[in-house]
């Protein structure tokens, strides 16, 4: 993160406005994730907003996060989601009762945190500028993050086979109450669709 | 294993196309792959006409080749209904987002060497990404939405759990069709396609990497939702799956995504385990020129089509599965078979890394053979002892029935409904008073 | 930058592809109205009414999404770790063992607990 001298935020190159048109578009997206009343349409604008922010990894030549990105946010946390809103059947059409009464309370909340993310973030890099386009195309290849992640992160990377572990045994502790063979199990969960 | 690194990083054939070139290409893998999904439904049904002892569709051009054409034309004047209480949005949106990213895959298929084109050398392949696999499979991610929207913007129940058993299925199938990759990854170094299909100059990873090969086999059919595994659409129960609600070119769109998809696991086995687009040893042996110039592109169709008549194979082979014999499949045996294999691989390639001594060999594969061994024994036992305890539990299920046929807690209907005909058989059979009776009782006659 | 511009290009033809069926769909066809034939197809009968909140779907469905995700997880890490094996050598493959062995507690305690039984 060092000035340099060949480029600056006064004359933004091409990347750099595909960069900041993806930001609104995800921005937007988000907006509307919040504010529309069907709860399916929410979740696809989530995917957009997602897959701006892809876009935006990608400008910034960080080419495998980009597509792990599209590969567990849109592709899997999303997909969770919809399949969450279809076992509990959403209606089709507008729900009513999506907005509660804290509405004021989160937008002030939200803009605040906003607030403080930009501030913190543009004071830290008030003078930084890396040109984009000086990453090389390796940089942010597999192998290049797999040598960094499995050399000088690796206990990150250990602590989080322990996030997993726990994320799986909540997700069964969360949907099966009891403990034993599955035959009782399936006896009492009953009301099966189609088995 | 420096040159691992330089392989991995060498794309500069890539990216550098003038735009014409990158147009040319562009129109020929979308037409590759319209053609291919044409020709692909007329060989399904001749191939499946013939191993079924009859003709197939003959009448639309020579041989019918015209068929699939056909059927599009049919499909495209059709009435376009759109139920009344569906989302119209997603409805509409869903088949698009079906069949669009199924065409994107392709992107990556290296379909041969830098050939010259007007003057200006180039690769038979669209473009190539330091992470082109993941490419293919973020696109097989976005594909389920296709399914799951689908399914839920239709409003009929029937059509909701066809898009959820289908994207469910999808899914698993995609864990264990991605934990096959890895071995492939672990031996060429790179993800990106090109790169794969250079490290396999000399062997195929197929033959190197047999399970990983098998067990992706029996993925992309799974992942393609294909028979045996086509239980979305199994009609017996579902009606049509996802798209029941759907008509005219909507129907056709999802009907086309399924065949790109096909195509695409159909490309990606090429590529990934069956050496790309160079020749099969005995022609490249005898004729040192067969990967170099356009030749490739054959060997990569041929390839292709083979791995594709598997396919139409399978659909004439095989009957449905169950759908939960499916999800057994994927999660028991597949991934857990293609974690180990990956453990494996990898031990044996870090042992070669480091110039491993017979002895420490030795050990190690002892080691291995030991703790399969123990994990086999244990595992058999476990299985016995569950078989036994499955054996009880029938044998006393079936004591309780015989008792009181209603003490599982199913509906058994009543056998002797007057809607049944049995008011003639109980004036034929009335000589036995005990059933006529109970026949009156449940039918209030 | 310049090896995702054909991508874009083949994305846009084949978006634009869509959108031309979509479009054939909704002129080329014949339109005549039957209120039956907008009903939702039950095989024929009518559409039984759906209750309003309820008739849910099994929780499997979500423990299968939930699952994918970990798993997609521990495949995203897997690629860079094929990828870059043969540099890491035997502490990379150290490493992964003790991340696998790791998850597959979890899925061995998945599978006693009936998580992956679908009937």
């Amino acid at each position: 993160m060092t000035v340099l001298a060949e480029g600056s935020y006064a004359s933004p190159t091409g990347q750099e406005i595909v960069f900041v048109l993806l930001g609104v578009v995800t921005l937007a997206a988000a907006v509307l994730v919040v504010t529309t009343r069907r709860l399916v349409h929410a979740a696809l604008w989530l995917v957009v907003a997602f897959g701006a922010l892809a876009g935006c990894y990608l400008v910034m030549s960080a080419e495998l996060v980009a597509w792990v990105q599209v590969l567990i946010y849109v592709g899997a946390v999303v997909v969770l989601l919809l399949f969450g809103i279809m076992l509990t059947r959403a209606p089709i059409g507008p729900s009513t009762d999506l907005d509660g009464a804290n509405r004021p309370a989160a937008v002030v909340v939200a803009v605040a945190l906003a607030g403080v993310l930009v501030t913190v973030i543009v004071d830290g890099f008030r003078t930084a500028y890396v040109p984009s386009a000086r990453a090389s195309s390796g940089a942010g290849s597999a192998e290049t993050i797999g040598a960094a992640l499995f050399r000088d992160w690796v206990l990150p990377f250990e602590a989080l086979s322990v996030l997993l572990l726990a994320a799986l045994i909540g997700a069964i502790v969360l949907s099966r109450r009891e403990i034993g063979p599955a035959e009782t199990d399936a006896r009492r969960g009953g009301g099966e669709g189609e088995g | 294993m420096s040159t691992h690194v330089l392989a991995a990083e060498d794309l500069s054939g890539f990216g550098t196309d003038p735009w014409w070139l990158i147009v040319i290409k562009v129109l020929f893998i979308f037409v590759f792959l319209v053609l291919s999904v044409l020709l692909t439904m007329w060989a399904e049904r001749r191939i499946l006409g013939r191993m079924q002892l009859r003709l197939g569709p003959n009448r639309h051009g020579p041989f019918g080749l015209l068929q699939g054409l056909a059927d599009g034309l049919k499909l495209g004047v059709k009435e376009d209904l759109v139920p009344k209480n569906v989302d119209k949005w997603v409805y509409i949106l869903a088949p698009a987002a079906a069949s669009a990213p199924a065409f994107i895959s392709f992107a990556i298929m290296p379909f041969g060497p830098q050939v010259s084109i007007f003057g200006h050398q180039t690769h038979l392949q669209l473009t190539d990404l330091p992470v082109a696999v993941l490419l293919v499979l973020a696109m097989a991610s976005m594909g389920v939405y296709g399914f799951v929207l689908a399914g839920w913007a239709s409003g009929s129940p029937f059509a909701l759990l066809g898009g959820l058993r289908s994207s469910a299925q999808v899914i698993s199938y995609e864990i264990a069709m991605a934990l096959t990759f890895v071995a492939v990854f672990l031996y060429a170094g790179t993800l990106s396609t090109s790169g794969i299909v250079d490290a396999q100059e000399r062997l195929w990873f197929a033959v190197v990497l047999i399970p990983s090969f098998l067990i992706y086999m029996v993925t992309m059919v799974g992942e393609t939702n294909r028979i045996p595994f086509d239980l979305p659409e199994g009609e017996g129960e579902l009606v049509g799956g996802y798209h029941t609600e759907y008509s005219s070119m909507k129907f056709a769109m999802f009907f086309l995504a399924e065949y790109v998809n096909m195509s695409t696991v159909c490309g990606l086995s090429v590529t990934l385990f069956l050496g790309g687009w160079r020749a099969p040893a005995p022609i490249s042996t005898i004729w040192p020129d067969a990967n170099t110039g356009w030749w490739p592109m054959l060997w990569f169709i041929a390839k292709f089509a083979m791995v594709m008549f598997i396919f139409i194979w399978l659909r004439a082979a095989m009957p449905r599965v169950r759908y939960d014999q499916l999800m057994k499949l994927g999660w028991k045996v597949l991934i857990p078979v293609s974690i180990v294999w990956i453990i494996v691989v990898a031990t044996m390639r870090a042992l070669r890394n480091a110039e491993a001594t017979t002895t420490t060999w030795l050990v190690v594969v002892g080691a291995g053979l030991a703790a399969a061994l123990v994990a086999l024994y244990l595992w058999d036992r476990a299985a016995e002892k569950r078989r036994e305890a499955k054996e009880t539990a029938k044998e006393q299920e079936f004591a309780t029935l015989k008792a009181k046929p209603t003490a599982g807690g199913f509906p058994v209907p009543p056998l002797r409904a007057a809607h049944y005909g049995s008011a003639v058989r109980d004036a034929l059979e009335a000589p036995r008073p005990e059933r006529g009776t109970s026949a009156k009782e449940v039918t209030g006659a | 930058m310049e090896l995702y511009v054909p991508i874009l290009v083949l994305a846009a033809l084949s978006a634009g592809f869509a959108a031309v069926n979509l479009l054939i769909a909704a002129v080329a066809g014949p339109k005549r109205y039957n209120r039956a034939k907008l009903e939702a197809y039950e095989c024929g009968i009518e559409p039984t009414p759906q209750p309003v909140g309820g008739g849910r779907f099994p929780i499997k469905y979500y423990l299968t999404a939930m699952l994918f995700i970990v798993f997609d997880i521990e495949i995203i890490f897997l690629y860079p770790w094929a990828a870059s094996f043969d540099r890491l050598g035997i502490f990379g493959l150290v490493e992964m063992v003790l991340f696998i062995v790791t998850v597959l507690v979890a899925y061995v305690y998945i599978w006693r607990r009936g998580g992956l039984e679908w009937d």
